[in-house]
């Protein structure tokens, strides 16, 4: 129960304060946690972090804001755990494993940014307008009037010059006549959607997404791909190659930004992450990939409650730079261990559980996290994207489950992966007969326009080819080579020749890791030609010669 | 809740009176850990059950700490050599890995298990035994013994007899050791945990009786979490030790998709597939290999590895070709005869050689079988 005055309020952020530490000369603990559900003068709070020790009489700070993420420059490169809580400062400070219970700000308060505002005294200005714009690194981070405000101001005072994120740099007068001194932060409640109030306030637009976010993975452009402020899924059994292939998109994909959320997965993936990106170049050509990311980890053996709300933590950051015209990228790994995190707390609460346990509003919430991408014209007229990709750890990798089967209810673009595939080392293991797109009709006046009028035609074309060659290989299983016609082992071979030089690329590879457009492009017309092809053979042994020596030359 | 506790009773409830005392220490359950632990013996509760010297005076810290800061872990990049061929060549072991040996009942995972434990170049070796049967038990310590690696050893057992609730803290309590050595001591430490199955049957039967709601085959929704918390014990310090971890998990009715090789595949770094009394390259995957072949280990390593099993999967179809009584070409034949030699001189979980040793042994058995244009390498 309260013990001021302040009123319980659903989804308030509150710090429980254990009183064991200072007993023995140790510093106080802020223990996080989110009210979930208030009954008269009573609340039941999920804490975001291990509640060992933690009795009855310990006190509680109310906080009076919902949970929320810190929006500023110097995101980027930062490496935060799902509460927003820097990793490295906790390092520095704490070493080698993370303590509960340290307040650190998730910006550093001490650093100076160059501001130089674009508004001048007198101008009027509403949510979302740009105030002026600081550099961070390659880009023009635009300081932006908070989002929350509502109504019209009057800027009375600008100021230009470095300051850091806690100093005022701009003073704006409301209707009403009072005043509001505004810094380079401002905070917002990550379970909302930064666009909603800007667009009900005519101050951002949502808008139909029609051209591609280039991955540079022949089989996601050519074959299933995603539109830049789209959505896709990558579901998959374990080891089947979700983790590789989103790390790929992540590295080559063409936008501005990129959120990693690692969510509920292993520590050492991070790792990976945080050793390689700084030293590999961003595609832009300007820059290391560590200057465009942003990485929000809570990872398996990290607080389950906090891993819940590093997805809205991170599509939060993703919809700032929005804002701000960037197009950027969100990838989760996996969304499953999300889904799970709310389980656990579904469970604990005592709701009443669904399919396999999961709270019965889990449709609804995938479907609230996919709904937060998009593309949007800012206040400033420009348009920025926000693309969500998620992997789905099914359990026992089976599709029916309740994760994978609201996620593919909501998604656009299904990248499936197959078990099958993986354990022939086919990678990326997506299965091209199970996948699907359903951007491709959206953004075939793209494809037309930049790859050709026939593009769409001719790539379907080839999903018949390579469904003909399954049936046809599958028949060879029961009836050996001697089963099928030699036509019919040709249209088998050409299939399986589409599938080895043109829907697999490896990961290690230096070159094939990545394959621009142009190239796929040109790939594309040569295995397109051949498929087309009459062949004259005169056995099978013939057929099998021509097409290894054919695939051994890519 | 309120004024009310739950309890849960170690030794279980059998005979207790509801006026029984309770008392609260007021702290959690924590381990001895000092340098007389090594060599030694003790159960699910920290007891020593090896008759050695009393160590309740001896430091203890606790167990289940929080998990280390990403920002303070190195990447893997370290060989764990094994001398184990199809572990060397074919799924490296690494440092800082943590892997289990898929296998079911009645395959010999614990001799397989022990004979790693034995030739694995670790600093520590700190074993855990869940539910172990008492022979299990005393062959392992019989092994470690003869092998003279005890004296670097630390053990924690848990018999089949003993509490199903002490099985829950045998992980805990290894790791938290395993953990102090590495960060404390800069030692490379190696952790066998057999059976993790049993641990998330443990789980299973203490959540149920807490009457909470299951999941999945009535394992409990945080089955993934509670088992993450463990096997992410495993890591590589920055400027320190690191912690690797080689677990057994037994897969109910050969059901990889069972839920417990299923969670723990996917928290893993890969696995080892130990059935019909081998080791398969093909349900067999380290995650962590691409770290050290061909940087740490020979030149040759990765084009080798890959082209042998490149014939092997086709050796494979040759088989299946054979069975099915269709036609067998030339080809076919020299991959039946590389099949064979494949699974005599490499699968067998009893062969152990260095890992340069096994890689002469892959060439010499490439040319043995095939002509050198058929082999399709890179120079
Ligand atoms: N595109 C790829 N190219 C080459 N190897 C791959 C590729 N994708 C996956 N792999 C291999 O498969 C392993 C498992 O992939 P990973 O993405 O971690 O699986 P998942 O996340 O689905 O469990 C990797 O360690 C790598 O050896
Ligand atoms: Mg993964
Ligand atoms: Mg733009
Ligand atoms: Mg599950
Ligand atoms: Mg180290
Ligand atoms: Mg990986």
């Amino acid at each position: 129960a309260p013990l001021g005055d302040a009123p319980l309020v659903k989804n308030e952020v509150i710090y429980i304060i254990p009183h064991g530490p200072e007993r023995l000369g140790r510093p106080r603990e802020y223990l996080k946690a989110e009210v979930l559900r208030v009954r008269g003068t009573s609340a039941e709070a999920q804490v975001f972090e291990s509640t060992q020790g933690v009795r009855i009489g310990d006190k509680v700070i109310q906080s009076g804001e919902m949970l929320s993420a810190m929006l500023g420059p110097g995101l980027l490169s930062g490496v935060f755990d799902g509460m927003q809580t820097p990793l490295a400062d906790v390092a520095a400070s704490h070493g080698f494993f993370l303590p509960r219970g340290v307040l650190v700000p998730a910006l550093d308060t001490r650093r100076k940014w160059a501001f130089t505002p674009t508004v001048a005294s007198g101008d009027v200005v509403r949510a979302g307008d740009t105030l002026g714009t600081v550099p961070e690194g390659r880009f023009a981070h635009r300081i932006m009037v908070p989002f929350g405000f509502r109504g019209s101001f009057t800027v009375e005072r600008v100021r230009e010059g470095a300051f850091t994120i806690e100093e005022v740099v701009a003073t704006l007068r409301d209707a009403r006549g009072e005043r509001h001194d505004l810094t380079l932060m401002q905070r917002w409640p990550v379970r909302r959607s930064i666009p909603e109030a800007l667009t009900r306030a005519g101050q951002s637009e949502r808008l139909y997404p029609s051209e591609p976010l280039i991955t540079t993975i022949r089989l996601i452009d050519t074959f299933f791909p995603i539109a830049r402020g789209g959505t896709g899924c990558i579901p998959g059994p374990f080891g089947a190659g979700k983790t590789v292939l989103q790390s790929l998109i992540s590295r080559f994909s063409a936008v501005d930004i990129v959120i990693v959320v690692a969510c509920g997965e292993r520590a050492g993936e991070v790792v990976e992450t945080i050793t390689e990106f700084p030293s590999q170049p961003d595609p832009s050509g300007d820059g290391t990939l560590m200057d465009r990311t942003v990485l929000v980890c809570n990872t398996s053996s990290m607080p389950v409650a906090a891993r819940e709300a590093s997805i809205y933590t991170g599509i939060t950051l993703g919809e700032y730079y929005r804002q701000m015209g960037f197009d950027v990228l969100l990838i989760a790994d996996s969304t499953s261990r999300w889904a799970q995190a709310m389980r656990e707390t579904s469970g604990r609460l005592e709701e009443i559980p669904g399919e396999e346990a999961f709270p019965a509003y889990l449709d609804s919430a995938i479907k609230g996290i996919y709904e937060r991408a998009g593309v949007f014209r800012t206040a400033h007229g420009d348009t920025g994207s926000l693309t969500v990709m998620g992997t789905v750890s099914p359990a026992g990798g089976n599709f029916e489950e309740p994760v994978t089967q609201s996620t593919l209810g909501t998604v656009k673009t299904f990248l499936g992966l197959s078990y099958d595939r993986a354990y022939k080392r086919f990678y990326p293991a997506v299965d091209p007969l199970l996948s699907w797109s359903r951007y491709r009709p959206q953004l075939a006046d793209w494809y037309t326009r930049e790859a050709g009028a026939d593009w769409g035609e001719r790539v379907d074309e080839m999903v018949e080819l390579l469904r003909r060659g399954d049936e046809i290989a599958r028949m060879m299983q029961v009836t050996g080579e001697d089963g099928v016609t030699t036509e019919d082992f040709v249209t088998q071979q050409k299939a399986l020749f589409l599938d080895m030089v043109y829907l697999q690329q490896d990961a290690f590879d230096d070159v094939d890791a990545s394959a621009p457009l142009p190239r796929q492009k040109e790939t594309f017309d040569l295995v397109y030609q051949v498929a087309a092809q009459e062949f004259e053979f005169a056995d099978k042994a013939a057929v099998r010669a021509f097409f290894t020596r054919l695939t051994g030359q890519f | 809740d309120g004024e009310m506790v739950s309890l849960q009773v170690n030794s279980g409830t059998k005979g207790l009176p509801n006026n029984a005392e309770v008392r609260f220490l007021g702290e959690a359950m924590q381990v001895t850990f000092s340098g007389s632990i090594l060599g030694r013996v003790f159960d699910g509760a920290g007891v020593p059950i090896d008759r050695g010297p009393d160590l309740s005076h001896d430091p203890a810290i606790p167990i289940g700490g929080p998990s280390a800061n990403p920002m303070k872990r190195v990447l893997a990049s370290r060989m764990i050599r094994t001398d184990v061929p199809m572990i060397d060549v074919f799924n490296c072991l690494v440092e800082s890995q943590k892997i289990p040996i898929f296998s079911v009942s009645g395959e010999p995972y614990n001799p397989f298990l022990a004979r790693i434990g034995i030739q694995a170049d670790a600093d520590v070796v700190v074993f855990g035994g869940l539910g172990l049967i008492f022979d299990d038990y005393a062959f392992f310590r019989k092994q470690f013994e003869d092998a003279g690696v005890f004296p670097r050893t630390v053990m924690f057992v848990n018999q089949a007899s003993d509490p199903v609730v002490e099985r829950l803290l045998v992980p805990d309590m290894a790791l938290a050791v395993a953990e102090k050595f590495a960060v404390e001591e800069g030692k490379r430490v190696l952790v066998l945990l057999t059976d993790m199955t049993a641990f998330a049957d443990a789980l299973k039967e203490v959540s149920i009786a807490m009457e909470r709601v299951p999941a999945n085959r009535g394992y409990p929704g945080d089955l993934y979490s509670q088992l993450a918390r463990r096997y992410e014990k495993a890591c590589d310090f920055r400027g320190s030790g690191s912690v690797t971890i080689l677990s057994v998990t037994t897969m109910p009715g050969n059901d990889v998709t069972h839920p417990v090789p299923d969670n723990t595949g996917y928290i893993t770094e890969g696995q080892f597939y130990l059935h019909s009394g081998v080791l398969d390259p093909f349900g067999s995957l380290s995650r962590l290999k691409q770290h050290v072949i061909g940087k740490v280990t020979r030149e040759d390593h990765g084009q080798i590895m890959n082209t042998m099993i490149r014939f092997y999967s086709g050796a494979r179809e040759a088989e299946q070709k054979q069975s099915m009584a269709f036609e067998l070409s030339d080809y076919d034949l020299q991959l039946l005869r590389f099949g064979t030699l494949f699974r005599e001189r490499f699968m067998n979980i009893e062969v152990s050689m260095p890992l340069e040793t096994a890689l002469d042994l892959c060439w010499q058995t490439l040319a043995e079988c095939f002509q050198p244009e058929q082999l399709l390498m890179k120079q």
